[in-house]
């Protein structure tokens, strides 16, 4: 049996408080591991204070996605949401962690053992 | 707010920035069954306090951002913790340690992406257990390598044995750690690697 698919079935829809109402935002790229940095000097009137509090965090310096999430205590899905948001109004930098084909490099891996390997 | 995820609405822990100089950011996964030391192990490698979030999801594996008319059986609670680990001056490495689940969910698909491959923690008292989440990261094409983590009072079986049980190909490292101790880990995580530098056609010069 399919369970009933809730948000189709509520007859009143809340408004979604932090994500502004997009529960399903069309853009769902974010890396986990995409490293984010405040851009300086940009104004935050207008912003939710979910926005404004993601803003202070990385203004000192970058976090990956998950760490946002996990600083502003919010679940992974709506931090994307909110940092989606945050790019393209200018007030955040998103970094892409590694492109796909170097995935897999040699180098790389070579470099990851390396860095366990003195670490440990 | 139904999906405000931990316990404490505001981090009191002053986060540790990413190094200016680093560059490149990868993650590996430790996933396996229920209370198997996922948690342990990400916290023992972890150079910051270990983080977590909490997804609450509809039981097809939907986001739920509002629990308005969802009744509590229909819903339930994904934990993942993270952790970061500084391997050079430009290179970070990200675990991600997350429980295996019966539905491919959104945040499962956020945390294959882009992942180099998963050690899969395994506990011999309960290999059938890990069936599920091996099977997960075949169907996406995600390379593992096992570990399996020696419980005070689990039996010992011989490598072959736990081989056969969980069915491994024989390329498929299998390692034992103890997730409490750091060289422990990453010795697991160092044989993940090697492995998948035999999966990687070798560079000349
Ligand atoms: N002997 C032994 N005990 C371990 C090891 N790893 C974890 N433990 C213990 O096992 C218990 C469960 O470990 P967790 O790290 O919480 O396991 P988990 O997989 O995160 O559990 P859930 O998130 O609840 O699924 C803890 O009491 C750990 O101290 C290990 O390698 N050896
Ligand atoms: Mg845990």
């Amino acid at each position: 049996m399919t369970p009933p698919r809730p948000r189709h079935d509520r007859g009143l829809v809340r408004p979604y408080v932090v994500t502004e109402g997009r529960a399903h935002p069309t853009r769902n790229t974010l890396d986990l591991v995409a490293l984010v940095t405040a851009v300086p000097d940009r104004p935050l009137n207008g912003l939710s204070p979910e926005k404004r509090r993601a803003i202070e965090l990385c203004r000192p310096g970058a976090l990956s996605v998950a760490e946002m999430a996990g600083h502003l205590a919010l679940p992974m899905s709506v931090t994307k949401v909110l940092l989606s948001d945050l790019v393209d109004s200018g007030h955040v930098h998103v970094r892409p962690p590694v492109p796909k084909a170097q995935l897999a490099d040699a180098r790389l891996l070579q470099e990851v053992l390396d860095g366990l390997r003195s670490r440990f | 707010m139904g999906s405000a995820p931990v316990s404490d609405p505001v981090d009191p822990i002053d986060p540790i920035y990413v190094s200016d100089t680093v560059t490149t950011a990868i993650k590996i996964l430790v996933v396996g069954h229920f209370a198997v030391g996922k948690t342990t192990f990400v916290g023992t490698l972890s150079e910051i306090r270990p983080l977590r979030t909490e997804e609450t999801m509809t039981q097809a594996g939907e986001f739920v951002d509002d629990l308005t008319g969802i009744p509590d059986k229909t819903t339930t609670t994904v934990a993942m913790d993270f952790g970061r680990l500084t391997l050079n001056e430009s290179l970070v490495l990200y675990l991600f340690g997350a429980p295996g689940q019966k539905r491919f969910t959104q945040l499962w698909q956020d945390m294959l992406n882009g992942a180099l491959g998963a050690l899969v923690l395994t506990d011999t008292r309960r290999l059938d257990q890990s069936f599920d989440i091996m099977g997960l990261l075949e169907e996406h094409g995600m390379p593992y390598a096992v570990a399996v983590n020696q419980f005070d009072g689990a039996p010992m079986f011989p490598e072959a044995e736990i081989r056969e049980a969980l069915d491994l190909l024989p390329e498929t490292p299998l390692v034992t750690c103890d997730a409490r101790e750091a060289t422990s880990g990453a010795g697991a995580l160092i044989s993940l690697i090697e492995y998948l530098q035999t999966r990687t056609p070798q560079e000349q010069g």
